[in-house]
Protein backbone atom coordinates (compact mmCIF):
# COMPACT_ATOMS: atom_id res chain seq x y z
CA UNK A 1 0.00 0.00 0.00
CA UNK A 2 2.85 2.35 0.72
CA UNK A 3 4.24 1.75 -2.73
CA UNK A 4 0.95 2.51 -4.40
CA UNK A 5 0.44 5.60 -2.25
CA UNK A 6 3.83 6.84 -3.36
CA UNK A 7 2.95 6.38 -6.99
CA UNK A 8 -0.41 8.06 -6.48
CA UNK A 9 1.44 11.06 -5.05
CA UNK A 10 3.81 10.94 -8.01
CA UNK A 11 0.94 11.24 -10.47
CA UNK A 12 0.02 14.61 -9.07
CA UNK A 13 1.17 18.18 -9.30
CA UNK A 14 4.80 17.14 -9.76
CA UNK A 15 4.03 15.76 -13.20
CA UNK A 16 2.75 19.05 -14.57
CA UNK A 17 5.16 20.53 -17.09
CA UNK A 18 6.41 24.07 -16.58
CA UNK A 19 4.14 25.19 -19.43
CA UNK A 20 1.15 23.54 -17.74
CA UNK A 21 2.05 25.08 -14.40
CA UNK A 22 2.16 28.53 -16.03
CA UNK A 23 -1.33 27.97 -17.47
CA UNK A 24 -2.61 26.75 -14.10
CA UNK A 25 -1.36 29.93 -12.43
CA UNK A 26 -2.89 32.05 -15.20
CA UNK A 27 -6.29 30.51 -14.42
CA UNK A 28 -6.04 31.09 -10.70
CA UNK A 29 -7.17 34.05 -8.63
CA UNK A 30 -3.57 35.12 -8.05
CA UNK A 31 -3.65 36.27 -11.70
CA UNK A 32 -6.80 38.35 -11.22
CA UNK A 33 -5.91 41.99 -11.89
CA UNK A 34 -7.11 44.76 -9.59
CA UNK A 35 -10.73 45.70 -10.17
CA UNK A 36 -10.66 47.78 -13.36
CA UNK A 37 -11.87 51.38 -13.14
CA UNK A 38 -15.21 52.15 -14.76
CA UNK A 39 -14.74 55.56 -16.37
CA UNK A 40 -18.36 55.49 -17.58
CA UNK A 41 -19.56 55.65 -13.95
CA UNK A 42 -18.07 58.43 -11.86
CA UNK A 43 -19.81 56.96 -8.80
CA UNK A 44 -18.36 53.47 -9.36
CA UNK A 45 -16.13 53.66 -6.30
CA UNK A 46 -18.26 55.97 -4.16
CA UNK A 47 -19.13 54.08 -0.94
CA UNK A 48 -22.37 56.02 -0.47
CA UNK A 49 -23.45 55.09 -3.99
CA UNK A 50 -22.54 51.45 -3.33
CA UNK A 51 -24.54 51.46 -0.09
CA UNK A 52 -27.58 52.90 -1.86
CA UNK A 53 -27.06 50.38 -4.66
CA UNK A 54 -27.05 47.52 -2.16
CA UNK A 55 -30.33 48.77 -0.71
CA UNK A 56 -31.90 49.06 -4.15
CA UNK A 57 -30.61 45.63 -5.19
CA UNK A 58 -32.71 43.96 -2.48
CA UNK A 59 -35.72 46.31 -2.54
CA UNK A 60 -38.82 44.67 -4.02
CA UNK A 61 -40.51 48.03 -4.37
CA UNK A 62 -38.25 48.44 -7.42
CA UNK A 63 -40.91 46.62 -9.48
CA UNK A 64 -44.40 47.09 -10.82
CA UNK A 65 -46.02 44.52 -8.53
CA UNK A 66 -43.78 45.17 -5.52
CA UNK A 67 -42.58 41.57 -5.52
CA UNK A 68 -39.41 41.63 -7.65
CA UNK A 69 -35.95 42.90 -6.78
CA UNK A 70 -32.59 42.23 -8.43
CA UNK A 71 -32.14 39.62 -5.69
CA UNK A 72 -35.25 37.72 -6.84
CA UNK A 73 -33.16 36.15 -9.60
CA UNK A 74 -29.68 37.07 -8.33
CA UNK A 75 -30.04 35.24 -5.00
CA UNK A 76 -27.39 36.19 -2.48
CA UNK A 77 -27.06 32.67 -1.04
CA UNK A 78 -26.99 31.02 -4.49
CA UNK A 79 -24.02 32.75 -6.15
CA UNK A 80 -26.41 35.55 -7.17
CA UNK A 81 -28.31 33.28 -9.59
CA UNK A 82 -31.54 31.32 -9.27
CA UNK A 83 -30.91 27.67 -10.28
CA UNK A 84 -33.63 27.94 -12.96
CA UNK A 85 -33.29 27.31 -16.71
CA UNK A 86 -35.01 30.66 -17.35
CA UNK A 87 -35.12 33.66 -15.02
CA UNK A 88 -38.51 34.42 -13.45
CA UNK A 89 -39.57 37.92 -12.40
CA UNK A 90 -42.95 39.41 -13.23
CA UNK A 91 -42.94 36.84 -16.04
CA UNK A 92 -40.51 34.31 -17.47
CA UNK A 93 -37.51 35.49 -19.47
CA UNK A 94 -35.90 33.47 -22.25
CA UNK A 95 -32.42 33.34 -20.71
CA UNK A 96 -30.68 31.75 -17.74
CA UNK A 97 -29.86 34.20 -14.90
CA UNK A 98 -26.12 34.83 -14.78
CA UNK A 99 -24.16 34.69 -11.50
CA UNK A 100 -22.49 37.93 -10.41
CA UNK A 101 -19.14 37.09 -8.77
CA UNK A 102 -16.46 39.01 -10.66
CA UNK A 103 -19.01 40.64 -12.95
CA UNK A 104 -17.28 44.04 -12.77
CA UNK A 105 -14.11 42.68 -14.37
CA UNK A 106 -15.78 42.02 -17.73
CA UNK A 107 -16.41 44.41 -20.63
CA UNK A 108 -19.75 42.94 -21.77
CA UNK A 109 -22.93 42.10 -19.89
CA UNK A 110 -25.70 39.54 -20.44
CA UNK A 111 -25.11 36.35 -22.43
CA UNK A 112 -25.14 38.34 -25.65
CA UNK A 113 -23.25 41.44 -24.44
CA UNK A 114 -26.20 43.71 -25.17
CA UNK A 115 -24.92 46.18 -22.58
CA UNK A 116 -21.38 47.54 -22.21
CA UNK A 117 -21.31 48.69 -18.60
CA UNK A 118 -22.51 47.27 -15.34
CA UNK A 119 -24.77 50.26 -14.73
CA UNK A 120 -26.37 50.06 -18.17
CA UNK A 121 -26.89 46.34 -17.53
CA UNK A 122 -28.65 47.01 -14.24
CA UNK A 123 -31.18 49.25 -16.00
CA UNK A 124 -32.38 46.73 -18.58
CA UNK A 125 -34.26 44.32 -16.25
CA UNK A 126 -35.95 47.26 -14.51
CA UNK A 127 -37.82 48.09 -17.73
CA UNK A 128 -38.33 44.54 -18.94
CA UNK A 129 -42.01 43.52 -18.57
CA UNK A 130 -40.88 39.96 -17.72
CA UNK A 131 -38.58 41.13 -14.94
CA UNK A 132 -39.19 44.24 -12.78
CA UNK A 133 -41.75 45.54 -15.28
CA UNK A 134 -41.45 49.20 -14.23
CA UNK A 135 -40.99 52.35 -16.27
CA UNK A 136 -38.43 55.14 -16.10
CA UNK A 137 -40.79 57.70 -14.64
CA UNK A 138 -42.02 55.11 -12.12
CA UNK A 139 -38.45 54.63 -10.87
CA UNK A 140 -37.72 58.38 -10.84
CA UNK A 141 -40.82 59.03 -8.70
CA UNK A 142 -39.94 56.09 -6.45
CA UNK A 143 -36.42 57.40 -5.87
CA UNK A 144 -37.76 60.82 -4.94
CA UNK A 145 -40.32 59.39 -2.52
CA UNK A 146 -38.32 56.57 -0.95
CA UNK A 147 -34.68 57.66 -1.15
CA UNK A 148 -34.77 61.38 -2.07
CA UNK A 149 -32.35 62.51 0.61
CA UNK A 150 -29.83 59.70 0.07
CA UNK A 151 -30.01 60.17 -3.68
CA UNK A 152 -29.38 63.91 -3.49
CA UNK A 153 -26.42 63.53 -1.15
CA UNK A 154 -24.72 61.40 -3.83
CA UNK A 155 -25.99 62.66 -7.15
CA UNK A 156 -27.15 66.21 -6.42
CA UNK A 157 -30.66 67.68 -6.65
CA UNK A 158 -33.47 65.56 -8.03
CA UNK A 159 -35.44 67.21 -10.84
CA UNK A 160 -38.94 68.60 -10.41
CA UNK A 161 -41.14 65.64 -11.21
CA UNK A 162 -44.51 67.29 -10.46
CA UNK A 163 -45.46 67.39 -14.14
CA UNK A 164 -43.91 64.02 -15.00
CA UNK A 165 -46.40 61.15 -15.54
CA UNK A 166 -46.39 58.39 -12.94
CA UNK A 167 -45.86 55.60 -15.42
CA UNK A 168 -44.13 56.42 -18.69
CA UNK A 169 -41.21 55.01 -20.62
CA UNK A 170 -39.98 54.41 -24.16
CA UNK A 171 -40.13 50.59 -23.88
CA UNK A 172 -43.40 49.91 -22.09
CA UNK A 173 -46.99 49.37 -23.17
CA UNK A 174 -48.56 51.60 -25.79
CA UNK A 175 -50.01 53.84 -23.06
CA UNK A 176 -46.62 54.10 -21.31
CA UNK A 177 -44.87 54.86 -24.58
CA UNK A 178 -47.31 57.57 -25.59
CA UNK A 179 -47.10 59.13 -22.12
CA UNK A 180 -43.31 59.17 -22.58
CA UNK A 181 -43.59 60.67 -26.06
CA UNK A 182 -45.79 63.44 -24.67
CA UNK A 183 -43.07 64.54 -22.21
CA UNK A 184 -40.70 67.36 -23.18
CA UNK A 185 -37.15 66.37 -24.18
CA UNK A 186 -35.95 68.14 -21.01
CA UNK A 187 -38.28 66.08 -18.83
CA UNK A 188 -37.17 62.92 -20.60
CA UNK A 189 -33.53 63.74 -20.08
CA UNK A 190 -34.07 64.57 -16.41
CA UNK A 191 -35.79 61.22 -15.86
CA UNK A 192 -33.13 59.38 -17.87
CA UNK A 193 -30.52 61.03 -15.64
CA UNK A 194 -32.19 59.75 -12.46
CA UNK A 195 -32.68 56.34 -14.07
CA UNK A 196 -29.02 56.13 -15.10
CA UNK A 197 -27.93 57.11 -11.58
CA UNK A 198 -30.00 54.22 -10.18
CA UNK A 199 -27.98 51.93 -12.42
CA UNK A 200 -24.73 53.58 -11.35
CA UNK A 201 -25.55 53.02 -7.66
CA UNK A 202 -26.45 49.35 -8.23
CA UNK A 203 -23.25 48.91 -10.26
CA UNK A 204 -21.18 50.49 -7.48
CA UNK A 205 -22.56 47.81 -5.14
CA UNK A 206 -22.02 44.98 -7.63
CA UNK A 207 -18.37 45.94 -7.99
CA UNK A 208 -17.86 44.51 -4.51
CA UNK A 209 -18.86 41.01 -5.66
CA UNK A 210 -15.43 39.46 -6.17
CA UNK A 211 -14.75 35.83 -7.05
CA UNK A 212 -14.08 33.67 -4.00
CA UNK A 213 -10.99 31.59 -3.51
CA UNK A 214 -11.44 27.90 -4.31
CA UNK A 215 -9.40 24.77 -3.70
CA UNK A 216 -8.05 25.12 -7.24
CA UNK A 217 -6.69 28.59 -6.38
CA UNK A 218 -5.01 27.29 -3.22
CA UNK A 219 -3.52 24.43 -5.25
CA UNK A 220 -2.23 26.88 -7.88
CA UNK A 221 -0.74 29.15 -5.24
CA UNK A 222 1.16 26.29 -3.63
CA UNK A 223 2.28 25.23 -7.11
CA UNK A 224 3.52 28.73 -7.97
CA UNK A 225 5.46 29.15 -4.74
CA UNK A 226 6.84 25.61 -4.88
CA UNK A 227 5.91 24.96 -1.26
CA UNK A 228 4.65 21.63 -0.03
CA UNK A 229 0.86 21.82 -0.33
CA UNK A 230 -0.95 21.84 2.99
CA UNK A 231 -4.49 20.82 3.84
CA UNK A 232 -7.00 22.19 1.34
CA UNK A 233 -4.24 22.97 -1.17
CA UNK A 234 -4.09 19.65 -2.97
CA UNK A 235 -5.90 18.20 -5.94
CA UNK A 236 -6.41 14.47 -6.30
CA UNK A 237 -4.84 12.55 -9.18
CA UNK A 238 -8.30 12.42 -10.76
CA UNK A 239 -8.72 16.20 -10.48
CA UNK A 240 -5.23 16.88 -11.87
CA UNK A 241 -5.97 14.58 -14.78
CA UNK A 242 -9.12 16.64 -15.41
CA UNK A 243 -7.12 19.84 -15.17
CA UNK A 244 -4.69 18.58 -17.78
CA UNK A 245 -7.56 17.69 -20.09
CA UNK A 246 -9.11 21.11 -19.46
CA UNK A 247 -5.99 22.94 -20.61
CA UNK A 248 -4.92 20.25 -23.09
CA UNK A 249 -6.85 17.79 -25.19
CA UNK A 250 -10.33 19.00 -24.28
CA UNK A 251 -9.28 22.62 -25.05
CA UNK A 252 -11.77 24.11 -22.58
CA UNK A 253 -9.28 26.82 -21.65
CA UNK A 254 -9.27 28.12 -25.20
CA UNK A 255 -12.35 30.14 -24.24
CA UNK A 256 -12.58 29.52 -20.48
CA UNK A 257 -9.34 31.32 -19.90
CA UNK A 258 -7.76 33.71 -17.42
CA UNK A 259 -8.61 33.88 -13.73
CA UNK A 260 -12.34 34.33 -14.38
CA UNK A 261 -12.29 31.42 -16.83
CA UNK A 262 -13.88 33.41 -19.61
CA UNK A 263 -12.40 35.23 -22.60
CA UNK A 264 -15.15 37.91 -22.45
CA UNK A 265 -15.88 37.27 -26.11
CA UNK A 266 -18.72 35.52 -27.95
CA UNK A 267 -18.75 32.02 -29.42
CA UNK A 268 -21.15 29.74 -31.22
CA UNK A 269 -20.67 26.33 -29.63
CA UNK A 270 -23.68 24.65 -31.22
CA UNK A 271 -25.81 24.80 -28.09
CA UNK A 272 -29.29 23.52 -29.02
CA UNK A 273 -32.25 25.86 -29.34
CA UNK A 274 -35.09 25.47 -26.85
CA UNK A 275 -38.42 24.47 -28.34
CA UNK A 276 -41.08 27.03 -27.57
CA UNK A 277 -38.75 29.99 -27.03
CA UNK A 278 -38.53 32.81 -29.59
CA UNK A 279 -35.66 32.64 -32.07
CA UNK A 280 -32.43 33.56 -30.28
CA UNK A 281 -29.50 34.72 -32.43
CA UNK A 282 -27.24 35.64 -29.51
CA UNK A 283 -24.54 38.22 -30.10
CA UNK A 284 -25.84 38.96 -33.62
CA UNK A 285 -28.66 40.83 -31.90
CA UNK A 286 -26.67 41.83 -28.79
CA UNK A 287 -24.17 43.78 -30.91
CA UNK A 288 -27.00 45.78 -32.50
CA UNK A 289 -28.74 46.33 -29.17
CA UNK A 290 -25.67 47.72 -27.42
CA UNK A 291 -24.93 50.08 -30.31
CA UNK A 292 -28.49 51.43 -30.05
CA UNK A 293 -28.55 51.66 -26.23
CA UNK A 294 -28.85 55.32 -25.12
CA UNK A 295 -27.00 54.36 -21.92
CA UNK A 296 -23.93 52.94 -23.68
CA UNK A 297 -20.35 54.16 -23.25
CA UNK A 298 -20.73 56.76 -26.03
CA UNK A 299 -24.10 58.01 -24.81
CA UNK A 300 -24.79 61.25 -22.95
CA UNK A 301 -25.23 59.53 -19.58
CA UNK A 302 -21.80 57.92 -19.72
CA UNK A 303 -19.10 59.76 -17.79
CA UNK A 304 -16.36 58.60 -20.18
CA UNK A 305 -15.05 60.15 -23.36
CA UNK A 306 -14.89 58.18 -26.62
CA UNK A 307 -11.29 57.15 -25.91
CA UNK A 308 -12.55 54.91 -23.10
CA UNK A 309 -15.11 53.27 -25.40
CA UNK A 310 -12.83 51.07 -27.51
CA UNK A 311 -14.83 47.91 -26.81
CA UNK A 312 -17.98 49.55 -28.15
CA UNK A 313 -16.35 51.50 -30.99
CA UNK A 314 -14.58 48.45 -32.36
CA UNK A 315 -17.33 45.91 -31.79
CA UNK A 316 -17.89 43.39 -34.57
CA UNK A 317 -21.32 44.07 -36.07
CA UNK A 318 -21.23 41.60 -38.96
CA UNK A 319 -24.15 39.38 -37.98
CA UNK A 320 -22.89 36.40 -39.98
CA UNK A 321 -19.96 36.09 -37.57
CA UNK A 322 -22.13 36.48 -34.48
CA UNK A 323 -25.08 34.17 -35.11
CA UNK A 324 -25.91 32.28 -31.89
CA UNK A 325 -22.63 33.36 -30.31
CA UNK A 326 -22.77 33.73 -26.52
CA UNK A 327 -20.33 34.79 -23.83
CA UNK A 328 -18.53 31.95 -22.06
CA UNK A 329 -19.62 32.24 -18.43
CA UNK A 330 -17.04 32.01 -15.68
CA UNK A 331 -16.69 28.41 -14.55
CA UNK A 332 -16.01 29.46 -10.98
CA UNK A 333 -18.79 27.90 -8.94
CA UNK A 334 -20.36 26.37 -12.05
CA UNK A 335 -20.31 22.83 -10.66
CA UNK A 336 -22.82 23.79 -7.96
CA UNK A 337 -25.17 25.85 -10.10
CA UNK A 338 -26.87 23.75 -12.77
CA UNK A 339 -28.56 24.04 -15.21
CA UNK A 340 -26.11 25.17 -17.89
CA UNK A 341 -26.01 27.30 -21.03
CA UNK A 342 -27.87 30.48 -21.94
CA UNK A 343 -31.31 28.94 -21.58
CA UNK A 344 -30.48 26.18 -19.12
CA UNK A 345 -30.35 23.59 -21.90
CA UNK A 346 -28.21 21.09 -19.97
CA UNK A 347 -29.16 19.76 -16.55
CA UNK A 348 -25.75 18.40 -15.54
CA UNK A 349 -22.05 18.99 -16.12
CA UNK A 350 -21.97 15.54 -17.70
CA UNK A 351 -24.37 16.73 -20.39
CA UNK A 352 -22.16 19.78 -20.93
CA UNK A 353 -19.00 17.69 -21.33
CA UNK A 354 -20.82 15.25 -23.65
CA UNK A 355 -21.98 18.18 -25.78
CA UNK A 356 -18.47 19.61 -26.17
CA UNK A 357 -17.05 16.19 -26.99
CA UNK A 358 -19.70 15.48 -29.62
CA UNK A 359 -19.59 19.00 -31.12
CA UNK A 360 -22.96 18.88 -32.91
CA UNK A 361 -23.80 21.31 -35.69
CA UNK A 362 -25.30 24.61 -34.50
CA UNK A 363 -29.06 25.25 -34.94
CA UNK A 364 -27.94 28.30 -36.93
CA UNK A 365 -24.59 29.90 -37.63
CA UNK A 366 -21.37 27.92 -37.50
CA UNK A 367 -20.20 26.08 -34.38
CA UNK A 368 -16.55 26.67 -33.49
CA UNK A 369 -16.26 23.23 -31.90
CA UNK A 370 -14.44 20.22 -33.24
CA UNK A 371 -15.35 16.76 -31.93
CA UNK A 372 -12.99 15.49 -29.20
CA UNK A 373 -12.54 11.86 -28.26
CA UNK A 374 -12.96 11.63 -24.53
CA UNK A 375 -13.22 8.33 -22.68
CA UNK A 376 -15.77 7.78 -19.96
CA UNK A 377 -13.00 8.17 -17.41
CA UNK A 378 -11.73 11.40 -18.98
CA UNK A 379 -15.23 12.89 -18.87
CA UNK A 380 -15.38 12.11 -15.15
CA UNK A 381 -11.94 13.62 -14.65
CA UNK A 382 -13.01 16.87 -16.31
CA UNK A 383 -16.04 17.07 -14.04
CA UNK A 384 -13.87 16.31 -11.01
CA UNK A 385 -11.63 19.22 -11.97
CA UNK A 386 -14.59 21.59 -12.45
CA UNK A 387 -15.69 20.73 -8.92
CA UNK A 388 -12.39 22.08 -7.56
CA UNK A 389 -13.50 25.49 -8.87
CA UNK A 390 -16.56 25.36 -6.65
CA UNK A 391 -15.24 24.55 -3.21
CA UNK B 1 -4.87 -8.98 1.66
CA UNK B 2 -4.45 -10.33 -1.83
CA UNK B 3 -7.35 -8.31 -3.13
CA UNK B 4 -5.84 -5.13 -1.68
CA UNK B 5 -2.62 -5.73 -3.62
CA UNK B 6 -4.55 -6.52 -6.76
CA UNK B 7 -6.44 -3.28 -6.29
CA UNK B 8 -3.23 -1.35 -5.77
CA UNK B 9 -1.78 -2.92 -8.89
CA UNK B 10 -4.86 -1.97 -10.86
CA UNK B 11 -4.60 1.63 -9.60
CA UNK B 12 -0.95 1.77 -10.59
CA UNK B 13 -1.81 0.36 -14.00
CA UNK B 14 -4.54 2.93 -14.52
CA UNK B 15 -2.28 5.76 -13.45
CA UNK B 16 0.43 4.63 -15.85
CA UNK B 17 -2.12 4.34 -18.66
CA UNK B 18 -3.40 7.81 -17.85
CA UNK B 19 0.13 9.17 -17.84
CA UNK B 20 0.77 7.53 -21.19
CA UNK B 21 -2.35 9.19 -22.55
CA UNK B 22 -1.00 12.58 -21.42
CA UNK B 23 2.26 12.04 -23.18
CA UNK B 24 0.46 10.92 -26.33
CA UNK B 25 -2.09 13.74 -26.14
CA UNK B 26 -1.61 16.41 -28.79
CA UNK B 27 -2.65 19.00 -26.18
CA UNK B 28 -1.68 22.50 -27.20
CA UNK B 29 1.10 21.29 -29.49
CA UNK B 30 1.53 23.93 -32.14
CA UNK B 31 1.15 22.96 -35.76
CA UNK B 32 1.75 26.72 -35.89
CA UNK B 33 5.46 26.19 -35.33
CA UNK B 34 6.02 26.37 -39.07
CA UNK B 35 4.08 29.63 -39.46
CA UNK B 36 5.86 32.73 -40.68
CA UNK B 37 5.38 35.12 -37.78
CA UNK B 38 7.62 37.88 -39.08
CA UNK B 39 6.52 41.45 -38.53
CA UNK B 40 7.52 42.62 -42.01
CA UNK B 41 5.94 40.98 -45.03
CA UNK B 42 5.45 41.57 -48.73
CA UNK B 43 1.84 41.82 -49.86
CA UNK B 44 0.23 38.91 -51.73
CA UNK B 45 0.73 40.35 -55.22
CA UNK B 46 4.03 42.00 -54.35
CA UNK B 47 2.79 45.59 -54.62
CA UNK B 48 3.69 46.68 -51.09
CA UNK B 49 5.93 45.87 -48.15
CA UNK B 50 4.18 46.22 -44.79
CA UNK B 51 5.43 46.15 -41.21
CA UNK B 52 3.47 45.97 -38.01
CA UNK B 53 4.38 47.21 -34.58
CA UNK B 54 2.01 46.51 -31.67
CA UNK B 55 1.75 49.54 -29.37
CA UNK B 56 2.04 47.46 -26.21
CA UNK B 57 5.14 45.91 -24.67
CA UNK B 58 3.48 42.51 -24.59
CA UNK B 59 0.37 41.35 -26.41
CA UNK B 60 -1.94 40.01 -23.72
CA UNK B 61 -4.97 37.88 -24.30
CA UNK B 62 -8.17 39.91 -24.13
CA UNK B 63 -6.54 43.34 -24.01
CA UNK B 64 -7.67 45.97 -26.46
CA UNK B 65 -4.67 47.67 -28.05
CA UNK B 66 -3.39 49.48 -31.15
CA UNK B 67 -0.84 48.62 -33.82
CA UNK B 68 1.14 50.85 -36.13
CA UNK B 69 1.11 49.59 -39.71
CA UNK B 70 3.86 50.92 -41.93
CA UNK B 71 3.41 50.58 -45.69
CA UNK B 72 6.06 51.04 -48.35
CA UNK B 73 5.89 50.59 -52.07
CA UNK B 74 7.75 47.69 -53.62
CA UNK B 75 10.45 50.26 -54.40
CA UNK B 76 10.79 51.13 -50.72
CA UNK B 77 9.16 54.58 -50.53
CA UNK B 78 6.70 55.23 -47.70
CA UNK B 79 3.10 55.11 -48.90
CA UNK B 80 0.70 57.69 -47.46
CA UNK B 81 -2.99 58.15 -48.20
CA UNK B 82 -3.69 54.48 -48.77
CA UNK B 83 -7.08 53.05 -47.83
CA UNK B 84 -6.45 50.42 -45.18
CA UNK B 85 -8.91 47.72 -44.17
CA UNK B 86 -8.44 45.20 -41.38
CA UNK B 87 -9.73 41.64 -41.15
CA UNK B 88 -8.58 38.48 -39.52
CA UNK B 89 -9.49 35.63 -37.26
CA UNK B 90 -8.61 32.15 -36.13
CA UNK B 91 -8.47 29.73 -39.06
CA UNK B 92 -8.67 26.76 -36.67
CA UNK B 93 -11.89 27.91 -35.03
CA UNK B 94 -14.11 29.18 -37.85
CA UNK B 95 -14.25 32.67 -36.45
CA UNK B 96 -13.05 36.16 -37.21
CA UNK B 97 -11.54 38.72 -34.88
CA UNK B 98 -13.42 39.40 -31.64
CA UNK B 99 -13.33 43.10 -32.49
CA UNK B 100 -13.57 45.14 -35.69
CA UNK B 101 -10.28 47.08 -35.72
CA UNK B 102 -10.02 50.18 -37.88
CA UNK B 103 -7.31 52.36 -39.30
CA UNK B 104 -8.18 55.55 -37.42
CA UNK B 105 -5.32 57.86 -38.33
CA UNK B 106 -2.72 58.30 -41.05
CA UNK B 107 0.41 59.34 -39.16
CA UNK B 108 2.58 60.25 -42.18
CA UNK B 109 5.73 58.56 -43.41
CA UNK B 110 3.69 55.56 -44.52
CA UNK B 111 2.55 54.93 -40.95
CA UNK B 112 -1.04 54.22 -39.97
CA UNK B 113 -2.64 53.86 -36.55
CA UNK B 114 -4.85 50.76 -36.32
CA UNK B 115 -7.04 50.73 -33.20
CA UNK B 116 -9.31 48.15 -31.62
CA UNK B 117 -7.18 45.01 -31.95
CA UNK B 118 -7.89 42.22 -29.47
CA UNK B 119 -6.95 38.56 -29.34
CA UNK B 120 -9.45 36.83 -27.12
CA UNK B 121 -8.04 33.31 -27.22
CA UNK B 122 -4.73 31.55 -27.22
CA UNK B 123 -3.68 29.99 -30.50
CA UNK B 124 -3.05 30.97 -34.10
CA UNK B 125 -4.42 34.30 -35.28
CA UNK B 126 -4.28 35.93 -38.71
CA UNK B 127 -4.44 39.68 -39.20
CA UNK B 128 -5.03 40.72 -42.81
CA UNK B 129 -4.65 44.27 -44.03
CA UNK B 130 -6.14 45.42 -47.31
CA UNK B 131 -4.07 48.20 -48.90
CA UNK B 132 -5.56 50.32 -51.66
CA UNK B 133 -3.54 53.04 -53.39
CA UNK B 134 -2.99 54.24 -56.98
CA UNK B 135 -0.54 51.35 -57.52
CA UNK B 136 -3.40 48.90 -56.89
CA UNK B 137 -5.19 46.95 -54.20
CA UNK B 138 -3.34 44.20 -52.39
CA UNK B 139 -3.49 42.33 -49.09
CA UNK B 140 -0.88 41.38 -46.56
CA UNK B 141 -1.38 38.78 -43.84
CA UNK B 142 0.46 38.56 -40.53
CA UNK B 143 0.44 35.47 -38.33
CA UNK B 144 0.52 35.58 -34.60
CA UNK B 145 0.49 32.78 -32.04
CA UNK B 146 -0.66 33.74 -28.59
Amino acid sequence: MLASAGILGGCGADDLTDAEKAIVVSLSLSSLPALPADPTNRYADDPAAAALGATLFFDQRMSRDGAVSCATCHKIDRQFQDDLPLGKGAGTTNRRTMPLAGVAWGPWFFWDGRRDSLWAQALAPLEDPREHAGTRTFYAHFMKEAFGERYERIFGPLPDLSAVPADAGPLGTEAQRSAWAAMTPMQQEAVDRVFSNIGKAIAAFERSLAPEETRFDRFARALATGKVPGAGETLSAEEIAGLRLFIGKAACSTCHTGPRLTDDSFHNTGVPAVTGLPEDIGRAKGAMDVAADPFNCLGRFSDAGPDACGELRFTVRDASQLERAYKPPSLRGAATRPPYMHAGQFATLREVVDHYAAAPAAPSGLSELHPIELSERERQQLIAFLETLAN
Amino acid sequence: MKSVWLYALAVVGLMLAAFGAFVASPGASPPQAALDQSRTRTSAAGLYVASVEPQVAEIRQGELHAWILTVKTAGGSPLDDAVITVEGGMPDHNHGLPTAPEMTQSLGGGRYLVEGIKFSMTGWWELKFGISAPAGTDTVTFNLVL
